[in-house]
């Protein structure tokens, strides 16, 4: 009888075997600490890093005199829309949006071009000194980008590419990492489908077109989301080389701006701001989490 | 003469990355090292200085004070930025329930843009109606000056890398625990391992490459963060905050001194390099 009544909470199930085992999480006292430890994983989380962004929302809907308020409110006395458009008419985010989208857009479609050609180049067709460019590529990648940011500064001035959409595609598309990620893939096709499509008559251009990049869509799936929200992300080269106001992007507008505004504006520009890359993530959630871990775990 | 023609459309698909490399990946290397030794002002050509430059560096009085600082927010950044999300990893891979869940919010501020996770924190930081110092102050806790206190200025800015940045270590290190194969704690557990030796014998050691390398991607990253201190504390309080990475813009796009800010990139790198070097080498053991 006891036994019955003991066991009728329901089982924590496990498909797979980690440090606490089956038996101990199944135990009374196992089940009451999972519980437990459950509720304040899952309420801890949320606080951290979902409260802020409910803090930075509401923050936006409250007036100018209640955000100031001490103690503040948990919710808008009066919800109101209008910091949103203020803000949108003050940091200009319509024009920032899209100077960020053209960017992202364009880095996107000029690095995946560049860092496909050469990454099939080195290697489906393996020319001379294929390994020291790869070797001179990667090298590229143990040299901190913060580090080089003034002689990279300094040379995109001298080619006079400042307020220049270039100046920001030409450093995007020498991405090392691109080129690993893409090669490891493209080596991973068998030779003999590369070999069957040439006996039938296709050229190196063809075999990419054709053959490659059908079976390669993951990894150009990861790829392109990272350097889409890469170039999204970007900070500081954005800073240096988009420096009219009318050129720059999401990220260097807000910060140029945000001393001339009040608090709930600035949290609505940020709120504004987040949108796209919230809906990228809602989107590719799947691609993001592969991506993460494709280079790291094996590389 | 084939092989000729296949090397000729090899370099073919190769010239636009090869150009690329060429003008903003290689050469910047090598403009590092010559800016370090020139005066370049943009306006006019530039002029051979010699050390004047790593001189000016050297002198400037916020110098060995960046590097400490810098020692000091990696360290700190290390202890949250290293440790916390590789505990958080080891328990989300013991829950059954809410995984995609979690594993959603916590990779939610990594993306964000910085800017907006700077300019949110810079709310929060306010001494007066800010979150933090609103949420001591519910607790019957006092108030801290955050981000305009010497003290408290750099643990601030280790707040905020850590809340948005934690998010994508933990990911890759949940990704490493679930390849750890299950029979290894089993047979841990029938040696009589506890639960703290089962991490100790088994986890870690499983883990131990991806740890050894997060390590220094971690560093690496830290040493040049640059986004917080510019947008939250300019370097200030009384210098608290002025990493090398922040002192090299200044010296260059402040001062205009490319010289300088080269020569201070120039050390940079080089503790970088070394450090992976020392890295490397600790990792190649492991493997051996």
């Amino acid at each position: 009888m006891s036994t019955r009544e003991k066991r009728a909470p329901k089982r924590i199930e496990v498909q797979f075997r980690t440090i606490v085992s089956p038996h101990q999480l199944n135990s009374r006292w196992g089940r009451r600490i999972y519980w437990t430890v459950l509720i304040a994983v899952v309420t801890g989380s949320t606080l951290v890093f979902v409260f802020p962004l409910y803090w930075m929302i509401t923050g936006a809907m409250k007036t100018g005199e209640e955000i100031a308020q001490m103690p503040p409110t948990l919710f808008p006395a009066h919800p109101t829309f209008d910091a949103f458009i203020e803000a949108w008419d003050l940091f200009d985010i319509g024009v920032l949006l899209k100077n960020t989208a053209f960017y992202a857009l364009g880095a996107w479609v000029f690095s995946m071009g560049v860092d496909v050609a050469a990454a099939y180049a080195l290697s489906k067709l393996r020319p001379m000194f294929g390994n020291v460019v790869l070797g001179a590529m990667l090298a590229t990648l143990m040299i901190p980008p913060m580090v080089v940011i003034i002689p990279l500064y300094v040379t995109i001035v001298d080619l006079h590419l400042l307020n220049n959409a270039w100046g920001l595609w030409f450093p995007a598309a020498a991405n090392g990492f691109n080129i690993f990620l893409l090669k490891r893939f493209f080596d991973s096709i068998p030779r003999e489908l590369v070999e069957a499509a040439q006996i039938d008559g296709a050229g190196p251009l063809r075999v990419l077109w054709s053959v490659i990049l059908p079976i390669s869509r993951p990894i150009l799936g990861v790829v392109s989301i990272f350097t889409i929200v890469t170039a999204f992300k970007d900070f500081l080269l954005p800073l240096l080389v988009m420096t009219d106001s009318e050129n720059m992007t999401v990220s260097v507008g807000l910060s140029q701006t945000a001393g001339a505004v009040s608090q709930n504006q600035i949290m609505g520009g940020l709120v504004i701001s987040s949108i796209p890359m919230i809906i990228v993530f809602f989107i590719f959630q799947r691609h993001i989490m592969a991506g993460l871990t494709a280079g790291s775990i094996k590389g | 003469m084939r092989v000729l023609r296949r090397n000729l459309t090899a370099y073919g698909f190769l010239c636009a990355a090869l150009a690329c490399f060429a003008v903003f990946a290689w050469y910047p290397m090598i403009r590092e090292f010559v800016l370090s030794f020139q005066k370049t002002t943009l306006v006019n050509p530039p002029s051979w200085v010699g050390l004047d430059n790593f001189l000016t560096v050297v002198q400037n009085p916020a110098f060995g004070k960046a590097w400490l600082n810098t020692v000091e927010f990696t360290a700190l950044a290390l202890l949250c930025g290293y440790a916390v999300p590789f505990v958080m990893a080891l328990v989300l891979n013991e829950l059954r329930h809410a995984r995609a869940y979690l594993r959603f919010v916590v990779y939610l501020p990594v993306m964000l843009p910085p800017i907006v996770a700077v300019l949110l924190f810079r709310w929060f930081f306010d001494p007066g109606p800010g979150l933090f110092n609103q949420l001591l102050d519910f607790f019957h806790l006092p108030a801290l000056a955050w981000l305009d206190s010497s003290s408290t200025a750099l643990i601030s800015l280790v707040i905020v890398a850590t809340w948005m940045n934690m998010g994508s270590a933990t990911l890759i290190y949940l990704a490493a625990l679930q390849n750890i194969p299950s029979e290894l704690y089993e047979a841990a557990e029938l040696d009589g391992a506890g639960i703290f030796k089962r991490i100790r014998h088994v986890t870690i050691p499983q883990t131990r490459l991806i740890l050894l390398l997060m390590l220094m991607l971690q560093v690496v990253a830290t040493m040049q963060v640059f986004i917080e201190p510019y947008m939250l504390t300019g370097g200030g309080p009384e210098d608290a905050t002025m990493t090398v990475a922040f002192q090299m813009y200044q010296f260059a796009f402040t001062l205009q001194d490319y010289g300088a800010g080269g020569a201070l990139g120039m050390m940079l790198m080089i503790v970088l390099l070394a450090f992976a070097a020392v890295q490397l080498r600790l990792t190649r053991e492991d493997k051996a």
